[in-house]
């Protein structure tokens, strides 16, 4: 079996544009997994217990089990259940519903890493509750959460193909479209991991250059 | 519900393939992550940079992508492999690229003066390794591990888009022949975690027999 130029440039512009909506997938994704993480590490710091601890199962459940799995139930139940996603918008919360247990660690680790004297500094400081987030606490927690952050994204990004399984045609599934169509596989597929190679190397590049400007020594 | 009893044998099966597609996958993993981790130390710059490669193609390409790459176009260049083990390989060298970068991290962790100790006693390179710098990395190896084998296991649902009947496929069988969708799709969640916490309890039982037996405190896990 011999590579193909003409395959090569006859599928590569359907991967352009799967390429695009991997892309989209994976930061409409990554919103959803910032903003619920967020607020999920507000949860599980709560005093109050039951809500703290029902939170903290919750997420563990999610992370225990494969998001593959995840985007079935979101796919084939909730319509079943009256509730009507697209497969992106099925995807997407997938994505980000899985992730934020993962998030919701970093945001977690970045304040209780705030030292407890800031806290008190605050309060002798007859700071409210708003600034002592916004001027205290959270400009110290922030920078170090970025590294982190940054590479859940990229793990995100290179989860996305599994969105082909509930139909979403991202990058990989327009290759797969194409190969089950042609029964051409050797070109289509390894242009997907070359695609993925080409965002993935300098994400982790970038993510690295992050973690170095961002690591604070105590 | 009481329709999915019928499925029983199946979903006993689905699990059991589970269950064998993660641990066979893990040893995998587990040897790759010493022998890649370890290159990654070599004084020999054509090994790291080997070790290298195959770290970053590993980790930078999708999962999905690499088994559909071993199932379907591997057989074209004249190499065919069996569903389960084209499965067990994708998730094995996957994951063994993460395993990597936890050995070459606790190894790198161990203090300098143990390096040097090592060389004014004389020991080669293996000596070093084996009985200094390997047995005080292990104990920092383990949480990590152990978060990468539920990641490995998760990974394993993956395999049923390349035919194994694992949970995930019996779950689909289910949904095709009887339209239900909530029932088998929650029960495989529920055996999923089920599966997971018994994964979790095992790494934290080798944690803290390891801590016992060397009288040690590692961060984050509970003494007993």
């Amino acid at each position: 079996m011999n590579w193909s130029w003409t395959v090569a440039a006859d599928v590569f512009p359907l991967l352009l544009g799967g390429l695009v909506v991997t892309v989209e997938a994976t930061i409409m994704g990554a919103a959803v997994a910032y903003v619920l993480g967020l607020f999920l590490a507000i949860m599980k710091r709560s005093h109050n217990r039951p809500l703290a601890l029902t939170v903290y199962w919750m997420s563990e459940f999610i992370r225990r089990t494969p998001l593959l799995v995840q985007l079935y139930f979101l796919f084939y139940v909730l319509p079943d259940l009256g509730l009507f996603l697209s497969p992106l918008a099925a995807g997407v919360i997938g994505l980000g519903l899985h992730f934020s247990t993962y998030t919701s660690e970093v945001f977690r680790a970045g304040i209780d890493n705030v030292p407890k004297g800031q806290w008190e500094a605050s309060r002798s400081l007859n700071y409210n509750p708003l600034q002592t987030w916004r001027y205290v606490i959270l400009p110290q927690a922030i920078p170090p959460m970025i590294p982190p952050l940054a590479n859940y994204l990229i793990t995100m990004f290179k989860e996305t193909p599994l969105l082909a399984a509930i139909t979403v045609i991202e990058l990989f599934n327009a290759a797969n479209i194409y190969s089950n169509s042609y029964y051409k596989y050797l070109e289509p597929m390894t242009l997907v991991g070359l695609l993925f190679l080409l965002v993935s190397i300098p994400a982790a590049y970038l993510a690295m250059r992050l973690e170095k400007k961002y690591t604070v020594r105590r | 519900m009481g329709q999915i009893l019928e499925f029983t044998p199946l979903l006993i099966e689905g699990t059991w393939m589970t269950i064998k597609l993660t641990v066979v996958s893990a040893v995998l993993a587990l040897v790759i992550s010493f022998v890649v981790g370890l290159s990654r130390l070599s004084s020999s710059r054509s090994v790291r940079v080997l070790a290298t490669i195959y770290l970053e193609f590993f980790r930078g390409t999708s999962a999905l992508v690499q088994m559909f790459f071993m199932f379907y176009v591997l057989p074209l260049l004249g190499l065919t492999l069996s569903p389960f083990t084209a499965g067990v390989i994708a998730c094995g060298f996957n994951l063994g690229s993460y395993g990597s970068e936890v050995v070459r991290g606790a190894v790198q962790s161990v203090g300098k003066g143990q390096h040097e100790a090592s060389t004014a006693l004389n020991y080669t390179v293996y000596q070093r390794y084996r009985y200094v710098l390997i047995p005080q990395a292990v104990p920092m190896m383990i949480p990590p591990f152990g978060n990468l084998l539920i990641e490995l296991m998760k990974l394993t649902a993956v395999t049923s888009l390349i035919t194994i009947a694992d949970l995930t496929f019996v779950a689909q069988i289910i949904r095709a022949q009887t339209a239900m969708t909530l029932e088998p799709f929650l029960l495989i969640l529920v055996i999923y975690f089920l599966i997971a916490s018994v994964l979790v309890g095992f790494t934290d039982f080798v944690a803290r027999s390891i801590a016992r037996k060397r009288h040690i405190t590692l961060a984050g896990v509970r003494r007993s």
